[in-house]
């Protein structure tokens, strides 16, 4: 494993991917969800809401580096709001 | 009475898949995430910088320059041909030999490999051995693709409309033999004018086909390296640089890894972003039908 240069950041990244995989994959299995229609402007599942969240995180994200000084811990934070605001009511 | 028993045993199917696309492309993805947050300078001697090459190749001018080419050639090969694809599909012949002959036509210049296609235009569009370029300077147009920036765009922009024109029209052919004959036997009794076939009939029962036509030219065009390498090889200048072009110099070329990873992961991310819109857009024009 040491030729794909892991630091502990990028491990701890990987490891809440993988983490939120698993977790989203159990609640599935114990409770399966139903395509529903919230703030965003398209029905979406568990699971697409899921995908938004990541991918609008990682722009934001990129946001925050690009355009700012500020510390991307904020961006972070930011976005763990972001995500429960999507999952619960997108 | 529901007779299907459901079960999760169809997933072990798609377990090869997975593994190989874990090995093809997630462990490499993987690795380009740790390669953005550091500094290599060989396989032993790196350093962890965080989030400084993201803010690097951001706000790197060359890089921005070749993002905004990167659409404005996609969205152009798409505006030409897709038009040019349904031209095709409706002067097709869709019976008799003739109808054989013009599809293996049409199929031609998809089974030709990239870096021949570009070969091939750069023969074509040479003034003195070409017959593009010695047509252009028989009416007087002072055509020189490796010096002239417009040219170059030009030639680049025609080769993809030749290379991927017949794509679209093959699938704008499939979809519109996929019409039924009733369709047109109503419009006959109505007396409908060829537009108004066109425009009623034809163009709303196509809208699957195209929309699958623009995600993969868009894709495709979105991650374009070989023709234009071999065609113009970036230039003149930086001219016809695209994307691909811009991160495979900045990897291969300076061996900067860090910013190349952190670019590639910019990259990805965009394409990442079209492909769900297009995707997203696809499911609910099926779900509204």
């Amino acid at each position: 494993m040491a030729w794909m240069s892991w630091t502990l950041p990028t491990a701890l990244f990987f490891i809440g991917i993988a983490v939120i995989l698993v977790g989203m994959t159990t609640w599935q299995l114990v409770s399966p969800c139903v395509e529903r229609r919230g703030f965003l402007p398209l029905a979406t599942t568990r699971g697409d809401r899921l995908f938004i969240g990541l991918l609008s995180s990682a722009f934001i994200h990129l946001a925050f580096v690009a355009l700012t000084d500020v510390n991307i811990a904020v961006a972070t934070v930011l976005c763990a709001f972001w995500m429960i605001i999507l999952m619960r009511w997108g | 009475m529901q007779t299907k028993v459901e079960n999760n045993k169809a997933w072990f199917l798609v377990l090869p898949v997975f593994l190989i696309v874990a090995f093809s492309a997630i462990i490499p993805l993987m690795t380009v995430v740790n390669y953005s947050v550091q500094d290599i300078f060989d396989p032993y001697t790196r350093y962890f910088v965080g989030t400084e090459w993201f803010k690097q190749v951001m706000l790197d001018s060359r890089l921005q320059e070749a993002l905004l080419r990167q659409f404005i050639y996609s969205f152009t090969i798409i505006i030409i041909e897709v038009p040019l694809g349904i031209c095709v599909a409706l002067m097709m012949p869709t019976k008799g030999r003739g109808a054989s002959l013009a599809l293996i036509l049409v199929a031609i210049p998809l089974l030709i490999p990239w870096n021949v296609v570009g070969t091939i235009w750069q023969i074509f569009g040479r003034a003195d051995i070409g017959l593009f370029g010695a047509f252009m300077s028989s009416i007087g147009v002072d055509y020189n693709y490796a010096s002239d920036p417009t040219d170059a765009w030009l030639t680049v922009v025609l080769m993809d409309v030749w290379h991927w024109t017949p794509l679209v029209a093959l699938l704008c052919y499939s979809g519109l033999r996929a019409i039924p004959e009733v369709y047109y036997q109503a419009a006959r009794i109505d007396q409908a004018s060829r537009w108004a076939v066109f425009r009623y009939i034809q163009l709303p029962k196509l809208t699957n086909v195209l929309i699958i036509g623009v995600l993969l030219r868009f894709m495709d065009s979105f991650m374009i390296y070989t023709e234009p390498f071999v065609l113009t090889g970036g230039g003149p200048g930086s001219s016809t640089t695209f994307l691909s072009q811009a991160l495979v110099q900045q990897a291969i070329g300076q061996f900067d890894l860090g910013p190349a990873a952190a670019f590639s992961l910019v990259y990805f991310l965009i394409i990442l972003l079209v492909c769900w819109v297009f995707y997203t857009t696809i499911m609910n024009m099926q779900k509204d039908k």
